[in-house]
């Protein structure tokens, strides 16, 4: 027989007392089972379509001036400090390819991720959180409505799909970041500048970038998710949903970080 | 004549448990209880914080799971059902939360749309419309159609949630402590609204609540919740006109205090 509601399980977990191990193994199988539940049902009629472009509006929109500030100044941060080094063996030439290697390679996704599990992450864990100790999740189940549906489905499929184009946005306001420093240490123009830079960048790259975003962006909304709607214990429950959805998203987003460069390394080669 | 009598009273019942246990670790809240609920009638059930009552009508509506015992809701066994069954019967049972549970990132008007678009995919945005504001008139709330609920007041709040349970005309619904945390003057209100729901949509009620005047003013009849068990079922006089000592504080507190 199906599985039926939330609330009721949330509530047989309280009274259990596991150790520690085997609450890691739960929490784990009910993850898992979490990420099943999405993949079973997201894709499924009837679709939430316009709730669905909300949340990439609150995602990608909502978080484009922070990302848009931190882009650019890493650009030009990390122009500046590889120059002495690269001037030292004559080839400042090479910036701006390394700099758009680096930036669309590793930076670009990482400081998206980063930045997105804390704003996009912590806002989700606080929403369902609020929603779920507030009985809004309860109240969407007895009208006859799919909560997992509108609120869980809708909020992991737009983090993975606004992740990678803020990733991209990022990589490119990183660049002109990068073009202002050289522009004012050095006499190259704007051409120049994303000539030298992208033709260094591979199909690879590129690939690589948007398989690791659409994994970061898949973390932050299932963890943020997670947190949220099993969160209990009033108020304090939601803080928690919202801290925890920021910390282990973070931890999770470094961990595939590590593992996605060992992987894609193999292919360089 | 007697038997027919009999089979009548059964087809009348909308909601049928029977040795229902529920508890929460080593905490027994519900120790085996029997009820019936007809049609068209309102049964209040009393008891005190943290006896299960809440817990109770979050079985019938499939929101917890009892741990023994039968509940047949529509003459249907709710624990027995499938998710689809499930959704299907919570269309016919509205749920009126506590604190109200309006979604408070949508408008009133969205509020009350949300169910009714979901469940009911073939009506016109036409008829949507009326019927939500056919619904905020029968709560005497039009003029809040646009508000967030951050804007409205307790007992607005209580009302618009009641209008959302029945935009779907159920036929049963659910009040959880409906005039908690509420003036004399709008718990007085809410309990005509119920009874008004009741005349007006011919709906079956289960009322939580430890208040008196709500329990006397909408009760066909009471069922007083103690230890885990119903101690006393009846009219509101029948159930007070008792010497025990479990009952007697609750009218002494709410009528004489």
């Amino acid at each position: 027989m199906e599985k039926k509601t939330e609330s009721q399980e949330t509530l047989n977990d309280e009274v259990k007392t596991p150790g520690k191990l085997s609450r890691m193994f739960i929490t784990l199988y009910d993850v898992f089972q979490f990420i099943g539940r999405f993949f079973k049902e997201g894709f499924l009629p009837p679709y939430e379509v316009k709730e669905l472009f909300r949340q990439c509006y609150e995602i990608g929109y909502r978080s484009a001036l922070l990302i848009s500030t931190t882009g650019f100044i890493t650009g030009i941060v990390f122009t500046k400090q590889s120059r002495p080094s690269l001037s030292e063996f004559g080839a400042t030439s090479w910036l701006p390819s390394l700099v758009g290697i680096a930036l669309l390679r590793t930076l670009a996704p990482l400081l998206t991720g980063l930045i997105a599990a804390g704003k996009v992450g912590s806002s989700i864990g606080a929403e369902l959180g609020s929603m779920r100790v507030t009985e809004q999740i309860d109240a969407m189940e007895v009208s006859a409505t799919n909560p997992f549906k509108f609120l869980v489905s809708t909020r992991v499929l737009a983090a993975t799909i606004t992740i990678p184009i803020l990733t991209f946005y990022t990589a490119m306001v990183g660049m002109c970041g990068a073009l202002l420093n050289v522009s004012l240490s050095e006499n190259t123009s704007a051409k120049a500048f994303f000539q030298s830079s992208l033709e260094q960048i591979t199909f690879l790259d590129f690939t690589a970038s948007t398989i690791k975003a659409i994994l970061f962006g898949f973390t932050i909304g299932v963890v943020g998710c997670y947190q949220g709607y099993n969160s209990s214990k009033g108020t304090e429950g939601v803080g928690k949903a919202a801290n925890s959805a920021v910390v282990i998203a973070m931890f999770l987003i470094f961990i595939e970080e590590v593992v996605s460069v060992q992987f894609f390394s193999l292919f360089r080669t | 004549m007697e038997q027919k009598k009999e089979t009548d009273k059964q087809a009348e019942k909308v909601i049928e448990i029977k040795g229902l246990r529920k508890s929460f670790g080593n905490f027994h809240v519900l120790k085996g209880i029997d009820l019936d609920v007809y049609k068209r009638e309102n049964l209040v059930v009393l008891g005190k914080s943290g006896t299960g009552k809440s817990v109770l009508i979050k079985i019938i509506v499939g929101l917890l799971t009892p741990d023994s015992g039968d509940v047949k809701v529509l003459g249907q066994h709710v624990d027995q059902i499938t998710y689809k069954e499930l959704l299907a019967l919570r269309l016919k049972v509205g749920f009126s939360f506590q604190n109200s549970a309006l979604y408070d990132s949508m408008t009133v008007r969205e509020n009350l749309e949300f169910p009714l678009i979901r469940n009911q995919k073939n009506l016109t945005k036409g008829e949507v419309n009326l019927a939500v504001e056919e619904m905020l008139d029968a709560v005497g709330l039009l003029n809040t159609i646009n508000q967030m609920p951050s804007e409205l007041s307790g007992g607005q709040r209580k009302r618009i949630g009641i209008a959302r349970t029945l935009i779907l005309r159920p036929e049963i619904v659910l009040y959880d402590e409906p005039t908690a945390g509420l003036d004399p003057i709008t718990c007085l209100d809410i309990n005509n609204l119920i009874n008004e729901v009741q005349t007006r949509f011919h709906t079956s009620s289960i009322v939580i609540t430890h208040d008196l005047t709500c329990a006397k003013s909408v009760g066909n009849r009471v069922a007083m919740l103690l230890d885990g068990q119903f101690q006393r079922v009846g009219t509101f006089e029948e159930v007070f006109n008792t010497n025990d000592e479990r009952v007697k504080p609750f009218y002494d507190y709410n009528f004489i205090q």
